[in-house]
């Protein structure tokens, strides 16, 4: 988090790429920023809501954000928006009527591509989107080329009337390094020039605009050919050169010190000629790009011999290690790697819910439910896949399990007429892309069962607000969103809207297993806040009786890491049949006394840390 | 180590337990030197309890932010299972640094895999030498098991190529800007941590005799 005041111009700083990008984005002068969180992005919007000057939102999602962008770049003001790959797929809709349109104020699109995929349902390039849209992209290597490559990448937007895209990856956002930082420049919005032949988008406007778009894209590559964001490090080892972008640049400088490097910062459209001289310099060329082989496609399209995804990784991150046996293999040898001891088995260690999530109580509950089919979504609430609840059947996008599940419920056959169909989703995913899908599901008379989980934040990414939580990018209060009164008015019907307590599993599982009943759409809207957010409240924590204790593991199933099993035993019961026990301890330290793990304890063997007390009993089904 | 070499510190552990602070204060520690500094974490979902790896590169000009597995000059292990899995990321003749507290994750707890037996064994029959004492202890002791984070740090202090002061003050700075209450157990963290490292590695070495 920035500090209150920016720093002063000629700072060093360290910096990761994401906070780079937001100084840079401030020091341009930019007027308009939005974004919706997503990994790696999500500091981008995080960091511009600490600098003075810019205003800076939370866009219900990644569309919405670029629309906002591209209207105040209509008033003549610099505008930024940020996302994630996937992200830039749904504001892909936006994106291809802007490249025709064009800009006006400079528009800079930072699009983060989780490479190696450290949180997401895919690995795409999204330097695709600058080829499919005819835009260009920029590429910077670490967080001092991100700072310096976003206020070009404005200039650069101005000149050509376009938007820019600003391509990083996880490897550039979440590395810190040290940033020189310069001044802010003020820049006045020109002020909106009614122009419906370029603002209004209707085919005899947009015709006449396609062949600006290519003459754009011509200068574009004549600007590329001798521009400085495509440097040519030079070597002293003719053997093999390369070319690479983005941070792969940085491990090919390390893996290869004495070899020839054209770096591509600008890398679309390509400098083809300049790569074309470099490459007759070379033995051999050897393109260094992550993910795809886009480059090299576009090479080997020109004519021009290069080698590429043939001897690299075709996915995940690229590093100096991956580089030098590649590589080694093209001289027909093996390069020597550092001698290390074998890489130890240890078992996984999966992401998990945390202490006292409200989400717990949501998938314990689904857990012990028979005949349900569950269509997840994206966030948090996805852990439910894993273990102990394996409660989530599906999980592909944002806002997709509203239609998914309706698309269940209608394309079911006899072999499961008699299961439920459950869709579950949060509440910053709801607004995000989930309300359109609810409205489809209640208009077709859907026999979904929606659980809203209302948590009062972007989980997911650290609790960022939205619509839901009642505040602001900068924690000034806003209006908030009544999710009963949205669904009733996207026609879900008043009583078949909910809200439960997820602490209290008798009254969750009784709502669910009445709504699923219930042959039409309904929605049961949990409303307990994410325990790392809201000034959450602890309550007093709980142990265990270690002489009540029967070992049933019932507590286990709730899923809370603050209970620990310390012993397991195998009971052979009269029927002769094998049981396994887990007797079982409470962190008490870590227990923030929700009450969850208390209720389907049979013996009432978890009792309060300081003195016993009653609690409920929750029968199974 | 010389200053145009680049020093590499694999600090490792699980979500939540400080590893990212703890790399942070470092790498301020070594930009105050005036060296130039790159720090990166490996991926997962580092909020939610999943692993955790922070590495730091520092020297006179660093490149590539990662650490290349038999690289890495010191293994800040923040759990002892988590140590183990990143054993293969250090050079030969390098020193990990233990804690060996251990925190079991679900996975564990409903018996779908076991915890191994003992991390500290299983990495010292694997040649490598192992700095290990219960920094989880000595921070409850403080008061506070988030003191570990603090505790480790101390740990390293005497293992870097510059002095352990610099590190020091690194730790109190930080911590007398954003929670002055904070500082004087930090201060003491800091050096049970350097002492219970030391005593670990006397140990060690009467142990490998
Ligand atoms: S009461 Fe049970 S479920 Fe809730 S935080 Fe404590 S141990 Fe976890
Ligand atoms: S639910 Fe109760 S009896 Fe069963 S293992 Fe947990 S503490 Fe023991």
């Amino acid at each position: 988090m920035g500090a209150p005041l920016p720093a002063p111009a000629a700072s060093r700083l360290f910096l990761s790429g994401n906070e780079a990008v937001a100084r840079a984005v401030w020091e341009a002068g930019c007027k308009v920023a939005a974004a919706y969180p997503g990994t790696p992005s999500t500091e981008i919007l995080e960091e511009l809501a600490h600098y003075p000057d810019v205003y800076a939102e939370w866009s219900v999602n990644e569309k919405v954000s670029l629309e906002v962008a591209l209207g105040a770049s209509m008033m003549g003001a610099r505008a930024f928006c940020a996302m994630k790959h996937v992200g830039l797929n749904v504001a892909s809709d936006a994106l291809m009527t802007m490249t025709v349109t064009g800009t006006a104020g400079g528009l800079v699109i930072a699009v983060a591509d989780d490479v190696g995929m450290s949180s997401s349902q895919n690995e795409q390039d999204s330097r695709f989107w600058g080829r499919f849209a005819h835009l260009p992209v920029l590429e910077p290597a670490d967080a001092q080329e991100a700072y310096a490559m976003t206020r070009v990448a404005f200039e650069l937007a101005e000149r050509h009337r376009c938007p820019v895209i600003l391509r990083l990856t996880t490897r550039i956002c979440h590395v810190k390094g040290r940033v020189e930082v310069g001044e802010r420049v003020a820049v006045e919005p020109a002020g909106f020039t009614k122009d419906p032949r370029r603002w209004v988008m209707v085919p005899g406007n947009a015709k006449p605009r396609l062949p600006l778009m290519f003459e754009r894209e011509a200068a574009l590559a004549a600007e590329a050919e001798t521009s400085e964001l495509n440097p040519l490090f030079d070597g002293s080892d003719l053997s093999v050169g390369f070319v690479a972008s983005g941070p792969a640049f940085m491990h090919v400088r390390e893996a290869f010190p004495d070899a020839p490097v054209l770096k591509l910062g600008l890398s679309c459209p390509l400098p083809v000629h300049k790569i074309r001289a470099f490459a007759a310099r070379v033995q051999h060329l050897v393109v260094v790009e992550e993910t795809e082989p886009l480059v090299e496609s576009e090479l080997k399209a020109a004519g021009i011999a290069c080698h590429g995804k043939d001897i690299l990784p075709r996915l995940g991150e690229l590093a100096p290690d991956v580089l030098r046996p590649a590589v080694a293999r093209l001289f027909g040898g093996a390069a020597p790697a550092p001698a290390h001891v074998p890489a130890q088995q240890v078992f996984p260690r999966p992401p998990t819910m945390c202490v006292a999530c409200p989400h717990l109580g949501v998938y314990y509950t689904l857990s012990q439910m028979r005949n349900l089919i569950i269509s997840g979504d994206i966030g948090c609430y996805t852990l439910g896949a894993g273990h102990p609840w394996n409660a989530l059947d599906t999980c592909i996008s944002m806002g997709a399990s509203m239609g998914m599940a309706l698309g269940m419920d209608k394309g079911r056959g006899a072999a499961d007429a008699n299961k439920k169909v459950v869709a579950v989703i949060g509440d910053s995913t709801f607004l995000h892309m989930g309300m359109q899908g609810l409205l489809d599901i209640t208009y077709n008379r859907g026999n979904v069962t929606v659980l809203l989980l209302d948590n009062r934040a972007v989980g997911m990414t650290g609790g960022q607000d939205n619509p839901a939580t009642g505040r602001g990018i900068r924690g000034e209060p806003a209006p908030r969103v009544d999710f009963a009164m949205l669904c009733e008015a996207l026609g879900v019907a008043r009583e078949r809207i909910r809200v439960v307590d997820p602490y209290q599993l008798p009254v969750l599982f009784k709502a669910l297993r009445e709504e699923t009943k219930i042959e039409e759409p309904s929605v049961i809207i949990t409303n307990r806040p994410c325990v790392l957010i809201d000034h959450y409240q602890p309550a007093k924590p709980y142990r265990v009786l270690e002489e009540r204790c029967t070992g049933c593991g019932n507590c286990v199933d709730v899923g809370c890491p603050a209970i620990h099993v310390i012993r397991r035993e195998t009971e052979v019961k009269p029927s002769g049949k094998e049981v396994a026990l887990s007797f079982v301890r409470i962190e008490t330290a870590a227990c923030t006394g929700c009450g969850l793990c208390v209720q389907p304890c049979a013996p009432e063997a978890i009792v309060c840390a300081e003195a016993p007390q009653p609690v409920q009993f929750l029968r199974k089904q | 180590m010389a200053r145009h070499k680049t020093t590499n510190i694999l600090v490792c552990g699980i979500g939540g337990q400080g590893v990212m602070t703890a790399t942070e204060i470092l790498a301020e520690a070594a930009l105050s030197l005036g060296f130039d500094v790159k720090k990166t974490e490996v991926a997962g979902m580092s909020q939610r309890g999943g692993v955790v790896t922070s590495h730091l590169r520092f020297g006179e000009r660093v490149l590539s932010p990662q650490i290349v597995p038999g690289e890495a000059d010191l293994l800040v292990g923040f759990e002892a299972a988590e140590t183990l899995r990143w054993a293969h990321m250090l050079r030969p003749g390098a020193v990990a640094l233990m804690n060996v507290g251990r925190l079991v994750p679900p996975v564990v707890n409903i018996g779908l895999f076991d915890y191994p037996d003992d991390p500290v064994a299983e990495m010292r029959a694997l040649g490598l030498t192992v700095h290990a004492f219960d920094a989880s202890a000595l921070a409850l002791k403080l008061g506070d098991i988030r003191l570990g984070n603090t505790v480790m740090l101390g740990a390293m202090a005497d293992r870097l190529p510059f002095p352990a002061e610099v590190l020091r003050q690194a730790v109190l700075a930080r911590f007398a800007s954003r929670k002055p209450q904070w500082v004087a157990v930090n201060r003491e963290a800091f050096e049970l941590g350097r002492r219970a490292v030391a005593e670990a590695a006397l140990a060690g070495s009467t142990a490998s005799w």
